[in-house]
């Protein structure tokens, strides 16, 4: 009776769902992806010109949650043999997709095998170089590239007195005082503290967060970031605190409202919140370079970026990877870039989009948007300031996070801090080690 | 009433007035901000007061499709909650209610080692052990199917229990009378223990279909065919916009009609659900 | 085909079984057979496999294998932050179970008085009920903002420094809020329930000897209804314990520096978010022993009759 019911339909199911995937003509290539909201349909978009480009694959974007569940799912889906073809991992877990040499195809290699041309030069140097090998070999596409700036508010400032731009942590402390001196609960905030404060500070200054060319040149490296500098410059913005000239908003972007609602005046965070500043800002802002510690450096390097790349799994039929190649040749063509960069915020990934850009006036119509892409191309990278590549670094930041919180609520100094986030993050680094040996 | 003492029934209203206008502030937050437009929610001071754009919003919420036009619209979405929560709810007690009815009215071999069996489940959620059983659900070829999604969060004996509290108060004496009249086990069952038992399935089902509409990682983890998408993972799309301002006065919205199913379900069965919990000695 | 009663025997488990039943046939396994094969592929043939990761180190796609004996326990027990995890689960689950009933009993005990109206209070109240945890999370966090949530300028106004973002007794509090209000109306329903099947005439009776309400209720009503009050305890002790995460997850992620890190919470964080399975099955296994513990704790206490 019931039962037998249940069963029929489970039976039924089954078959129906194998039917759908398998009366498909064209090639499928799947593309699981973590952007939701606008950007989600976006990357539609993008795949339903690339679809209509030709006719033999057919790219089918899936949204999967967020970086970490889509990251998480897409390794389940490994472990049981059903992966899809493309799967976008944030720039964190890097380190974990490298190291999984049996499940990832290298995108150097795929468009060796394939037979594309592929020219690393046409790529921004500090955006590729996140996702090279130390000898130079790309290993995911780049998709959504960002990197912190400094967000300010331009008519609190010029209520404050403030001519110059702050462009040194010295000139912030005096900035702040002053926009505090003008009425403003704060003068700064940041968020995405591990990137902007540990990772762009070090990169930005040339200092090392790791051993071993910052995790690129093995897997036996060890953090240290608990370094004076760091320590130096997190005690004295907790010292600011007290006096109100930095606020601390929480993770991730949390703490944007603090800053377009007019709390502070300044917000350290990713170049992608130009959408957003947009919309909800309802004064005048505009966009600086990170500032320097005159302390520890005299010219500032570069900074690196966030965000995702597209990773390509193996273990897919021979035939998917034609696709997949045309298809990632396809969205770093410059005219997708341009596009893609304008609409998100997101820096482009080649020369040609960004000189796409200017061609068309992007920057002389939102000025400050190039921002971003200064920092980045500064100077030639450097280990210290190409990227990370550290095991289980998802944790690492969660555990910068932690301590770095410790550090604002008084529980900790920054010293005490910064050697407890090392000493911890060491020990995921040989757990790391351990299982990917 | 025992006695009248206006005083004091004024202050009950006055108590249980205050009390729902605490628990249903959320509510209420919810339905103003659907009211907005999207940056509206991002400024200070969040207004109290519903804005103009209710309709504006309901028909963005229900017409465009989730990730763009291309993708499936709310209407989808709730369908797909609907059939996954009702799946949960109806083959939960099924199977829930038969295997209590064999372990309280039949004496078989190994009978306390399957009553273990299925007691031990009782409350792990599927969240602890959420790899390996994506590992079967794939090796079984589930993934991308509604059975897929529901059979796992079927796994567990909270039902099991509950229907055998119920029917280890129901007197033998039923039985005894049933077999009088020549009715086998499974004419009883059918005749006089789910007539008996109606309220505690209406209760249960209350439960598990609520239970089943809020799931949102399994059904997530285990489908990429964005057509069987819930309407939780509609809304945790919607908030995951990154570095976008999350389109609250939408996310708002299709947050509403994502409760209208579930409410409905509640306040229709509130009389059976609370006469299914009072009611177990019968 | 039906057998006569059996004489009623003193054997331990008998009395989980009716004294009158069936007789033995192949009818009972048929009956068992769905929700045992469910729970055999669905439930033990997972566990085994997360008992079996548990011994070992992995790599997050599992291309590379140790087995280490008992090493991710020996680590786990010797993690400080996760033994302060058992704390803090113990705290915020009594707490959201406390809140919760209370809320529920006082206003169910208000509602009981009332005739007039009943159905809408408790229709208006049942609602959040109906929420998803990933919403209800998004929704507080929206009213305790620092920046724009609604009664932040209540609390800064009686001279509370609000965040939550740092400050760590406060994302417990407002957690324990948010979990505890998801609850309340499930409880007021088992109260409400509980206290309508007390026989009318027991409280007129009290009410003619010249008890006062509250009298009546402190004598009367809560003895009666303390098998309920029981029931829900467990139940809710449970739902804090497992069902939470989505709340914590949407408000707090476990922070600030750990604040609101859960048993659960980590089991997914280390797990789901870490990729760290061996680490994360270990704690799974933990929990699954706490599980199988209260659930006998459960069994031996309602085995004593005490009804819902």
């Amino acid at each position: 009776m019931k039962l037998s019911k249940f069963l029929v339909g489970a039976a039924a199911a089954t078959a129906l769902t194998g039917m759908a995937s398998g009366a498909m003509a064209v090639t499928e290539i799947q593309w699981w992806h973590a952007m939701g909201g606008a950007n989600g349909e976006r990357v539609n978009k993008i795949a339903a010109d690339f679809n209509a480009s030709q006719s033999e694959y057919k790219v089918v974007p899936t949204n999967k949650g967020n970086y970490t569940e889509t990251m998480t799912a897409a390794i389940a889906a490994f472990r049981a043999g059903k992966q899809p073809d493309i799967v976008q991992v944030f720039e964190v877990g890097t380190a974990t997709m490298m190291a999984a040499k049996g499940a990832v195809y290298p995108v150097y290699k795929l468009m060796q095998d394939e037979g594309e041309s592929f020219d690393i030069n046409a790529y921004l140097p500090a955006v590729v170089s996140y996702y090279q090998t130390s000898n130079g070999k790309l290993l995911s596409m780049p998709f959504n590239s960002s990197t912190p700036v400094l967000w300010y508010n331009k008519d609190a400032f010029k209520k404050a007195g403030i001519t110059k731009v702050p462009s040194t942590w010295d000139e912030m402390k005096t900035a702040s005082e002053k926009l505090v001196a003008s009425g403003m609960k704060c003068g700064f905030s940041f968020g995405w503290q591990s990137w902007v404060m540990i990772e762009n500070y070090s990169a930005w200054h040339n200092l090392p967060i790791g051993t071993r060319e910052n995790g690129y040149a093995g897997l036996d490296t060890e953090f240290t970031f608990n370094n004076a500098a760091v320590k130096n410059r997190l005690q004295k913005i907790y010292d600011w605190s007290k006096k109100g000239l930095f606020k601390y908003g929480g993770r991730r972007g949390d703490s944007l409202s603090m800053f377009t609602n007019g709390e502070c005046g300044m917000w350290m965070n990713s170049s992608a919140y130009y959408g957003a500043m947009k919309a909800q800002a309802k004064f005048d802002f505009g966009q600086a370079m990170l500032p320097l510690d005159t302390e520890v450096a005299k010219k500032p390097q570069n900074s690196i970026i966030g965000g995702a790349t597209l990773w390509v799994l193996k273990g897919k039929p021979k035939s998917h990877y034609k696709g997949v190649a045309l298809f990632l040749k396809y969205l770093s063509s410059p005219k997708v870039q341009a596009w893609w960069h304008q609409e998100t915020g997101y820096v482009p990934i080649t020369t040609a989009a960004y000189k796409l850009s200017e061609e068309q006036g992007f920057y002389k119509s939102n000025p400050g948007t190039d921002t971003a892409i200064h920092e980045l191309s500064l100077n030639q990278p450097t280990p210290n300031s190409r990227g990370l590549r550290f095991g289980n670094f998802v944790q690492v930041r969660d555990i910068i996070n932690e301590e770095m919180e410790n550090i604002w609520a008084g529980k900790k100094t920054a010293s005490q801090a910064m050697d407890d986030a090392v000493a911890r993050g060491n020990k995921l680094l040989r757990k790391f080690e351990k299982a990917n040996r | 009433m025992i006695e009248n003492r206006p005083l004091i029934t004024f202050l009950a209203h006055a108590t249980i007035i205050l009390g729902i206008a605490i628990v249903a502030f959320p509510i209420w937050i919810t339905f103003v901000a659907a009211s907005h437009d999207a940056v509206r929610m991002t400024q200070v001071p969040i207004p109290l007061w519903p804005g103009d754009q209710f309709f504006v919003n309901l028909k963005i919420a229900l017409t465009r499709g989730l990730g763009g036009a291309q993708g499936p619209t709310a209407a989808t979405l709730l369908l797909n909650s609907l059939i996954t929560a009702l799946m949960i709810a109806v083959g939960k007690i099924v199977i829930s209610m038969l295997s209590a009815f064999a372990i309280v009215y039949f004496r078989f071999p190994f009978r306390m080692g399957f009553f273990w069996m299925i007691f031990v489940t009782l409350m792990l959620p599927v969240e602890v052990r959420i790899l390996p059983t994506f590992k079967v659900v794939a090796d079984l070829n589930l993934l991308d199917s509604y059975w897929g999604m529901t059979l796992p969060l079927i796994a567990s004996a909270t039902a099991t229990f509950m229907f055998r509290q119920v029917f280890l108060t129901i007197p033998d004496e039923m039985l005894e009378a049933a077999r009088i009249d020549g009715a086998g086990p499974m004419r009883f069952f059918w005749d006089i223990l789910i007539p008996m038992s109606r309220t505690n399935i209406a209760a249960l089902f209350v439960i598990l279909f609520i239970y089943g509409w809020n799931q949102y990682l399994w059904p997530l983890l285990i489908t990429t065919d964005s057509s069987l998408y819930t309407i939780t993972i509609g809304i945790k799309n919607l908030l995951n916009s990154a570095e976008l301002t999350p389109e609250w006065n939408i996310i708002m919205m299709t947050a509403l009609l994502a409760m209208i199913p579930p409410v409905l379900v509640v306040v229709t069965m509130q009389k059976m659900f609370v006469k299914g919990l009072t009611e177990t000695d019968k | 085909m039906t057998g006569g009663p059996l004489p009623h025997s003193a054997r331990r488990n008998e009395h989980m079984l009716k004294r009158v039943h069936f007789k033995p046939s192949l009818l009972p396994f048929l009956l068992v057979a769905p929700q045992i094969v469910i729970t055999i592929v669905f439930f033990f043939w997972p566990a085994s496999q997360a008992l079996y990761q548990s011994f070992l180190v992995e790599d997050a796609f599992g291309l590379s294998t140790e087995f280490v004996w008992f090493d991710n326990f020996i680590e786990l027990f010797q993690d400080p932050h996760y033994l302060g995890a058992f704390q803090r689960t113990a705290y915020f689950s009594l707490s959201v179970a406390f809140i919760a009933m209370f809320s529920a009993l006082v206003l169910a005990a208000m509602a009981d008085r009332i005739v007039r109206g009943a159905t809408t209070y408790r229709t208006l109240l049942i609602w959040p009920y109906a929420i998803a945890p990933v919403l209800a999370g998004a929704l507080w966090v929206f009213m305790f903002d620092p920046t724009l949530g609604i009664f932040v300028y209540a609390l800064n106004a009686i001279g509370i420094d609000w965040n939550y973002k740092l400050n760590g007794d406060q994302a417990m509090t407002l957690v324990i809020l948010a979990s505890a209000w998801k609850q309340i109306a499930y409880n007021f329903l088992f109260f409400i329930a509980a206290m309508q099947s007390i026989p009318r005439s027991l409280i007129e009776a009290a009410a003619i000897d010249g008890a006062g309400p509250l009298r009546r209720f402190t004598t009367i009503i809560f003895p009666l209804i303390t098998p309920t009050s029981f029931f829900l305890l467990v139940v809710n002790v449970v739902y804090a314990f497992f069902d939470t995460f989505g709340v914590i997850d949407a408000m707090t992620q476990g922070g600030p520096a750990n604040a609101t890190q859960i048993l659960v919470y980590k089991v997914y964080y280390d797990g789901f978010v870490g990729l760290d399975l061996g680490g994360s099955a270990a704690q799974s296994v933990v929990l699954m022993a706490i599980v199988i513990l209260l659930t006998v704790v459960q069994f031996r206490f309602i085995e004593r009759k005490v009804e819902y």
